[in-house]
């Protein structure tokens, strides 16, 4: 009787997540599967049905949004990758007593609501606004000069939103680098250079690997950062499937659009984790 | 009084409310997104028990001494100390009503998918008026017949001072369902600095001297009318032809470069910061930047027209004080009250003597002579109606001609 407790116990204490898991996530993505599936409108109702048109309509219609989507996720992960890092790597060698000091003053700026911070960047990025109105005074800035409405401001708010999200699992493995690999490296005549490029890359390898899912997955579904800072033509799928949703009460189309997406997440995340994935980040640690 | 005794005198006083007034309680609204749950699961929507004869239904209903009034935020006045609402208070004095005000509406989309669900298990929402504006959102209500028609005898000051552009709208023909709380235009907002000239006409949104500096609303109702407007085509009573044509025109716009965003409220902004110089904007919000302090920002009605849009007080089906919103609907339609209403809210006013009291009684001429807040009857007789949807398939139609303008 113990033994048999002793082997349901984890299975036991594990309940709690599995209901959780099945409340909030399966069931919901069930009947999003089943809403992309049906038929009808929102006045007479919808009706389950077996065709998949919804998906193929999805798919050819927003095309170009999944591209810019993937592509606004791809750009502001990287970019945010090569500010983080070295952010990361100055607060876990050199921060000394500070540490938690330096990594609050990162976090400082997100107990600030989301949208007040994508606000405050549209303030300051203005055309005539406190940041370009003195440059294009100086004649350093054309006067038509504009970043607001560009790509590239959607990509920098991205980039600015998910650095902490960065930041943290890259200094959790960075604190952790034995220091006595790297001066051992030295002693062994390695430049600074090769020490960082063969012992301190390879062992945070795992931060830049769950830093860069963490903040890829958001930054493609985003779509605040799109509709505030963006322009015509920076349209991201987010945005598309909020209208879908709330405005043209489409809702098997939002529910495919959703699912497409999920799935081309899945699909970009498998791809990344075979290449870089756990088994190579353990070998290159190795 | 100590904190914890008036908190303590707060919990029993909301014990004894709970003991005597139906309201929400948790297990209706389990139940209701329960309901929405299955619509989701298995889409059949179990329909409300209908009422057909509404004449019936009205003289069954009592008097009652309160009612929940569901509204946007900011859309009435208040006192200095920001809490109290003059109006409201008057009303409760004269006739014993009580009313509790919600700021709770913040768009249409957001408050439909909040009621909904509600309305289409069966359940009350808890509001017995509501302030929807016209569009496919107030349209879906109509058609559900989710809202009661009024007892338009109860209300005979509407007849009396309701001005002629919120009398018998398209969107609900002869006043049966709704009458207007606020209505508003929507023409061009400009900043004749950067411009460096002045604008009467739609055709200079399409003005390749203003290129990506021009300003464009998201919302496709909006957006629409305003390429057939250019046109000469009356949005009103177009066809669906005319939105493929409007469509061209506006896609043309885009492609230009001309178009520096399509934009949310968050136009007004743009328009301050000098990153657009003309742009697609309401009446009323010009006006509030001008008293804001940005004084150099225009407002015009192009002499091509404009649109005009109306928030609607409405009852929701399952009301429980349906005969209190129809008395203070009442109230709300005379010079007096709409007058001081108006001098804080400067929207468009439904009852257009109330610019006599405002100027004479309360005498705030700032307001009674804004062209934005009581606009001249020539530039009223250039508004648009919005094209009133007939179903969902023409809805959508109407979405599907508009929307890669902005999403492209």
């Amino acid at each position: 009787m113990r033994q048999l407790r002793g082997k349901l116990a984890p299975y036991l204490l594990s309940l709690p997540s599995w209901v959780y898991l099945l409340v909030f996530f399966l069931i919901p993505l069930a009947s999003m599967l089943g809403m992309a599936l049906a038929v009808g409108d929102p006045l007479s109702g919808y009706t389950m049905s077996d065709n998949f048109q919804e998906f193929v309509a999805a798919f050819t219609g927003y095309e170009d949004a999944f591209a810019r989507s993937f592509w606004y996720g791809t750009a502001s992960t990287v970019i945010t990758l090569s500010v983080a890092y070295p952010v990361a790597y100055w607060i876990a060698f050199y921060g000394g007593r500070h540490k938690s000091t330096y990594l609050f003053l990162i976090m400082l700026p997100f107990f600030v609501s989301f949208v007040i911070r994508v606000l405050a960047w549209e303030f300051i990025l203005s055309d005539q606004g406190f940041l370009f109105g003195p440059l294009k005074e100086l004649g350093l800035l054309p006067r038509n000069f504009h970043l607001l409405s560009t790509q590239w401001a959607v990509i920098g708010g991205l980039v600015y939103n998910s650095f902490a999200y960065y930041v943290l699992p890259l200094y959790v493995v960075l604190e952790k680098i034995d220091r006595r690999l790297v001066r051992a490296a030295n002693d062994l005549y390695a430049s600074p250079a090769t020490a960082f490029m063969k012992i301190i890359l390879p062992l945070s390898a795992p931060g830049v690997f769950a830093g860069f899912l963490l903040v890829f997955v958001t930054n493609v579904g985003d779509f605040v950062n799109a509709a505030l800072l963006g322009g015509p033509g920076t349209y991201m799928i987010g945005n598309i499937i909020q209208d879908s949703y709330f405005e043209n009460q489409d809702y098997p189309m939002a529910a495919a659009l959703s699912s497409i997406l999920m799935l081309m997440l899945m699909i970009a995340i498998l791809l990344y984790s075979k290449v870089f994935g756990t088994d190579t980040i353990q070998e290159y640690a190795a | 009084m100590s904190q914890d005794d008036q908190n303590a005198g707060d919990r029993l006083q909301a014990f004894y409310r709970g003991l005597t007034q139906p309201r929400l309680t948790r297990q209706n609204f389990l139940r209701g997104s329960g309901a929405a749950l299955m619509a989701a699961l298995a889409p059949q929507i179990a329909q409300a028990e209908t009422v057909t004869d509404w004449a019936a239904w009205w003289a069954k209903q009592k008097p009652t001494k309160e009612f929940v009034f569901a509204n946007w935020p900011l859309y009435i006045d208040v006192d200095s100390d920001g809490k109290t609402h003059p109006t409201l208070n008057a009303f409760t004095k004269q006739t014993g009503i009580k009313v509790k005000y919600q700021e709770v509406i913040q768009d249409d989309p957001s408050f439909y998918a909040k009621i909904a669900p509600v309305l289409k298990s069966g359940q009350a929402t808890g509001y017995d008026l509501m302030v929807i504006t016209d569009g496919w959102y107030l349209t879906e209500l109509l058609l559900q017949k989710f809202l009661v028609p009024l007892w338009r005898e109860k209300v005979p000051n509407f007849d009396k001072y309701a001005g002629p552009s919120v009398v018998n709208p398209p969107y609900d023909p002869g006043n049966k369902h709704s009458m207007v709380w606020q209505s508003g235009l929507t023409g061009i907002g400009y900043n004749p600095k950067l411009t460096k000239r002045e604008i009467t006409s739609i055709d200079d949104l399409w003005d390749p001297a203003f290129a990506g500096h021009i300003g464009m609303f998201s919302d496709v109702t909006e957006l629409g009318p305003f390429g057939m407007m250019k046109l000469g085509i009356n949005p009103t009573t177009s066809t669906p032809a005319d939105w493929e044509k409007a469509a061209a025109i506006l896609q043309e716009q885009k492609a230009k470069g001309l178009v520096r965003q399509y934009y949310d409220q968050s136009y007004i902004t743009a328009l301050e910061n000098g990153d657009i110089w003309v742009c697609m904007a309401w009446s009323g919000d010009i006006y509030q930047a001008n008293s804001k302090g940005y004084k150099d920002l225009k407002f015009v009605v192009p002499k091509e027209g404009c649109n005009i849009w109306h928030d609607n007080m409405c009852i929701p089906v399952g009301a429980k004080n349906p005969l209190s919103a129809l008395e203070w609907m009442n109230y709300y339609y005379t010079p007096e009250v709409c007058g001081l209403v108006e001098d804080y809210v400067n929207y468009i006013c439904p009852v257009p003597a109330a610019k006599d009291y405002i100027l004479n009684v309360i005498k705030d001429p700032a307001v009674a002579n804004s062209p934005l807040v009581f606009p001249p009857e020539s530039e009223l007789a250039r508004a648009h109606e919005f094209r009133a949807f007939k179903n969902y398939a023409e809805y959508q139609k109407w979405i599907n001609t508009f929307n890669p303008i902005v999403q492209g």
